[in-house]
C-alpha cells in the first residue's frame, strides 16, 4: 500500500487543485497510467502513476486544493485493501493567505468573548514566529481582530518582522478599516473552507457573489500587480504602414496553400521581434535584484486569452525558428493553453512577450510587462487609414504599435531604437526573413 | 506601623512563635551562642533555654533527618541551613523524607517542620555558596516552598510556615536581610494571627504597559525597576510569586491579560529555571493575551564568578530588566523613552 501525495510540478508551485480524478477508486492502476490531472499555478498537468495495484482511497475531492506534499490517494495491491483514515488529506487551507479572508464571525461571536483560558487552543503551533505563509501575528492581535470583526490578513503589521499587534488592529479598528473586507474591489478570494452557507457580507449593495477563484487567476493577479506596483513602465507608440505586410502574408499563404498551413499577421510579428531582438540585445535582458541579466536565447512569449485567464506560452528561440514553424507551435500551444494542458515550461523562460487585441477591434493599448521580461509589444488592429504619402493623400492599411519597457533594464533611447528597427522591418517585410 | 529591616521581621516574629507554642524549636548551625550567622535567632537562646534553640554539629543531613524525627512526633521544629547550598548535603532527607512520610504512611502522620535558609548571590561568596536553588525543592511535591521580599510578608508567611503541618522550605535571601519595609502594629505579638495564605501571590504594583514578575529578592528589584521606569511613563505591573510551591498561576495569568505581555526576572539560571515555568504557564492561560514573546532575565549560564566585576555582569539588574522591558514594548508599538 503506498500514499500518492501532491507532487511538485513547478518551481513555483506552493499547493494544487485536484482538476479530474482520471482513476475512480478500486479502478485498476498500471505503472504509467494517469490518475489525476492536477491544476497548479501554471497548468492543468496529468499525473501519473509510478507503480501497480488499485486506486483504493481518493483523499482528495476534484476541486478541492491541497499542499505540496499533502496524500491525495492511496494505492494497494488489491481492491479490498482496508485503508486507515491516518492519512487525512490536509484540506484547503489556501496557502496563499494573504488572499483568503480569514473566517468571518458572526455578528454574535463578539458576545462570545473567549470566557476561560484554553489551554490546548487550536492556534497553539502558530505563534508569530513560525515558517512558512502564515502571516506574524500576536495572540492577542489575533484574538482583538475577531472581536472587531477586522481580517487580520489584510492588516500590515509594525511588530518585529511585521508582525501585526494589539496597536495595529486597534489602529485598523479605528481609522474604520472596519467591518470584514474593506475592499470592495479585491475579488475576495476561495473561501474553500467557510461554510457555504455564509454569505459573503461585503455585498454593501451590489449584489455580489464569491466567485471559486482559479490557480491561474490568482497567479495573474500577483504577478501582474508586481510588475506594476515594482517595474517603472514606459511606453514607445508608433504606427506602421502596414500594406508591404499584407501583400507579404498574402503571398506566403499561396505558396503555402498546397499545405494548409497558413501564416498570421501575428506570427509575422513575432518573427520581426526575434529577428529585431537579435539586432537589439539590450532588449533582450532582465532586471533581476539589482542585476542586469543579459539573455543569449531570443524566447518570445504570445499572450492567449482561454477561459481560465491570461496565458503566456512561450516559443523558445524564435530567431532561429521558421514563420511556418513559428506559425505551427503557436497554433499547438494556444490549444493546449485553451485545454489547461500547457507544461510549465512551455510557460517560462520568456525573454520578450507579444500581445495583439487587433481582432477585437482595440486600436491600441499599453501592456503591462510581464515579469521578468523587459518589454512587450502591444499590437492594435489593422485599419484603412487615410495617410499622407509622397504628397498626395493616400489609403494605407496600418497597425498601432505599444511598447511598454521596463525603464531599470532599458533607457528611452533604446528601446526607441528598437521600436524604429522593428516598424522598419514590418514595412520591408522580406526582413523578417533575412 | 513601623519600618523594621527583614531581619528583625524574621527574628521577632520566631520569638513570638515560640513564645505562643512551646512546641516550637529552632536548631540548627551556630543559631545559638553565636546568635546565628545572620542573626535571626539573636536572644533566644538566652529566652529559650537549650532544649528549645539547639546548636547542632555541622553535619546537615544528620540534623534536617532529627528534625523531621522530631516533627513526626508532635513537635515543630523550624531548622536553619546556613545558606541554601548546604541543603544539598541534606536533600535526600528533605525529598524522600520530609516531603513523602505524610503520603506514603497513609497520612498518619505530618511533617510539621520549617527550613529556613538563605539564597543570593552578589555577596562574593564564590560558586558554591551562592547559589539560587529553591528549583530543586519547588520541584517535589509534597513540600511548600515560601519566598517572601519584604518584612510585613516575612512576618506574616513565617507565621504560616510554622503553623502549617507540612514540611516547608522558607526561602530567605542574603540581599533582602538588610532591606527596610513597613510592617503592622503588634506583627510581633504572639497573639498576633495575621497569618498568610500559603500559596498566594500578589500584584505588589498596579500598572498597565507590562507585568513584571518576580520573587524574593528579584521581586524587590522589579519594584525598584517599576519606580523608575515610571520616570520614563512606562507603567509596569510587579507581581510577587512569594510561594513557588503551591504556584499561584491565576494571579500572573490575570495581570498578563491585562497588560498583553510579561517579563520574568530570577536570580537561578536561565535554563530549566523557575522562569521557565512561569512562560510555560502564561502562554496555558493567557495565550489569546499575548501581544509579545514572553521575556525572562536570569543569571549568566556560568557558575558564579568571585571577581566583583564578574559576580555583578552574571546577575540580572534593574538596567538588565528595564532593557528587555523596553525591548517587549516596543515590540508591540508602545512609545519607549
Amino acid at each position: 500500500m503506498s500514499e500518492i501525495q501532491m507532487p511538485r510540478l513547478s518551481d513555483t508551485m506552493e499547493e494544487g487543485v485536484i482538476s479530474t480524478w482520471v482513476k475512480k477508486v478500486g479502478d485498476k492502476v498500471a505503472a504509467g497510467d494517469v490518475l489525476v490531472e492536477i491544476e497548479t499555478d501554471k497548468a492543468v498537468m496529468e499525473y501519473e502513476a509510478y507503480e501497480d495495484g488499485f486506486l483504493v482511497k481518493q483523499s482528495v475531492n476534484e476541486g478541492d486544493t491541497v499542499p505540496i506534499g499533502a496524500v491525495i490517494g492511496v494505492i494497494a495491491d488489491s481492491p479490498d485493501a482496508e485503508v486507515a483514515d491516518s492519512a487525512p488529506a490536509a484540506p484547503a487551507e489556501p496557502a496563499e493567505k494573504e488572499e483568503a479572508p480569514a473566517e468571518q464571525p458572526a455578528p454574535a461571536a463578539r458576545e462570545t468573548a473567549p470566557a476561560e483560558p484554553a489551554p490546548a487552543a487550536d492556534e497553539s503551533g502558530a505563534s508569530g514566529d513560525g515558517e512558512g505563509p502564515r502571516p506574524r501575528t500576536s495572540p492577542l492581535a489575533r484574538r482583538l481582530a475577531k472581536e472587531y470583526g477586522l481580517d487580520i490578513t489584510r492588516i500590515q503589521g509594525s511588530g518585529p518582522k511585521g508582525r501585526v499587534v494589539r496597536a495595529d488592529i486597534e489602529a485598523a479598528a479605528k481609522n474604520g478599516a472596519g467591518a470584514q473586507a474593506p475592499e470592495p474591489s479585491a475579488p475576495a478570494a476561495p473561501a474553500a473552507a467557510a461554510p457555504a452557507a455564509q454569505a459573503p457580507s461585503f455585498d454593501d449593495g451590489r449584489a455580489s457573489e464569491e466567485l471559486k477563484v482559479s490557480n491561474v487567476r490568482k497567479v495573474i493577479a500577483r504577478r501582474l500587480t508586481e510588475s506594476k506596483q515594482q517595474v517603472p513602465h514606459f511606453y514607445l507608440r508608433r504606427t506602421i504602414d502596414a500594406e508591404a505586410l499584407k501583400a507579404f502574408r498574402a503571398q506566403i499563404n499561396e505558396q503555402l496553400a498546397s499545405t494548409g498551413a497558413k501564416i498570421s499577421f501575428n506570427d509575422l510579428i513575432v518573427k520581426a521581434c526575434a529577428t529585431t531582438l537579435k539586432l537589439h540585445p539590450a532588449v533582450n535582458t532582465s532586471w533581476v535584484d539589482d542585476k542586469l541579466l543579459q539573455h543569449h536565447r531570443v524566447n518570445v512569449g504570445v499572450a492567449v486569452a482561454v477561459d481560465a485567464g491570461l496565458v503566456v506560452p512561450v516559443l523558445h528561440d524564435t530567431d532561429k525558428a521558421t514563420l511556418s514553424e513559428i506559425s505551427t507551435r503557436t497554433r499547438e500551444l494556444a490549444g493546449k493553453a485553451r485545454d489547461g494542458k500547457l507544461k510549465p515550461q512551455e510557460m517560462s523562460g520568456g525573454t520578450f512577450s507579444v500581445s495583439n487585441l487587433g481582432m477585437f477591434g482595440v486600436d491600441s493599448f499599453s501592456a503591462v510587462i510581464n515579469p521578468p521580461e523587459a518589454a512587450i509589444l502591444a499590437v492594435g488592429a489593422m485599419r484603412q487609414e487615410a495617410v499622407v504619402v509622397d504628397g498626395e493623400v493616400a489609403v494605407r492599411n496600418r497597425i498601432s504599435l505599444e511598447l511598454s519597457v521596463d525603464h531599470r533594464a532599458v533607457d528611452g533611447a533604446v528601446g526607441a531604437a528598437f521600436l524604429k528597427d522593428l516598424a522598419e522591418i514590418l514595412e520591408e517585410p522580406m526582413r523578417i526573413i533575412l | 506601623m513601623s519600618v523594621i529591616t527583614y531581619r528583625q521581621a524574621l527574628r521577632d516574629t520566631l520569638r513570638a512563635e515560640m513564645v505562643r507554642d512551646e512546641n516550637v524549636l529552632v536548631m540548627g548551625e551556630e543559631i545559638g551562642v553565636f546568635e546565628g550567622s545572620y542573626k535571626i535567632t539573636e536572644g533566644l537562646l538566652k529566652e529559650f533555654g537549650p532544649r528549645r534553640v539547639k546548636d547542632t554539629p555541622i553535619a546537615e543531613e544528620g540534623f534536617v533527618g532529627a528534625a523531621i524525627g522530631a516533627a513526626m512526633l508532635g513537635l515543630r521544629p523550624v531548622v536553619e541551613l546556613m545558606t541554601i547550598n548546604f541543603s544539598l548535603i541534606a536533600i535526600d532527607q528533605i525529598i524522600n523524607h520530609a516531603a513523602k512520610i505524610y503520603g506514603m504512611f497513609g497520612g498518619q502522620t505530618s511533617v510539621p517542620m520549617v527550613i529556613r535558609t538563605p539564597g543570593g548571590g552578589g555577596q562574593q561568596l564564590g560558586a558554591t555558596h551562592s547559589q539560587n536553588i529553591e528549583l530543586f525543592y519547588s520541584f517535589i511535591p509534597g513540600l511548600k516552598v515560601m519566598a517572601p521580599s519584604t518584612p510585613a510578608e516575612a512576618s506574616s508567611m513565617l507565621r504560616a510556615a510554622i503553623r502549617d503541618d507540612d514540611p516547608v522550605l522558607f526561602l530567605e535571601n542574603l540581599g533582602l536581610y538588610n532591606s527596610k519595609g513597613e510592617v503592622p502594629d503588634g506583627y510581633a505579638e504572639p497573639s498576633n494571627d495575621d497569618v498568610a495564605t500559603i500559596g498566594r501571590a500578589g500584584v505588589t504594583r498596579e500598572g498597565s504597559d507590562i507585568t513584571l514578575i518576580g520573587y524574593s529578592r528579584m521581586a524587590m528589584v522589579a519594584t525598584q525597576v517599576a519606580e523608575r521606569l515610571a520616570k520614563e511613563d512606562i507603567s509596569v505591573e510587579v507581581v510577587d510569586l512569594r510561594s513557588l510551591r503551591p504556584l499561584d498561576r491565576q494571579t500572573f495569568v490575570d495581570s498578563v491579560k491585562k497588560t498583553g505581555a510579561a517579563v520574568i526576572c530570577e536570580d537561578d539560571w536561565l535554563t530549566y529555571g523557575i522562569g521557565a515555568e512561569i512562560a510555560a504557564s502564561i502562554q496555558e492561560g493567557a495565550f489569546d493575551y499575548l501581544d509579545a514573546p514572553v521575556r525572562r532575565v536570569a543569571m549568566a549560564e556560568v557558575p558564579m564568578p568571585y571577581a566583583k566585576p564578574l559576580e555583578t555582569a552574571a546577575l540580572p539588574s534593574v538596567e538588565s530588566i528595564s532593557t528587555a522591558i523596553k525591548e517587549t514594548l516596543s515590540a508591540v508599538g508602545k512609545r519607549v523613552g
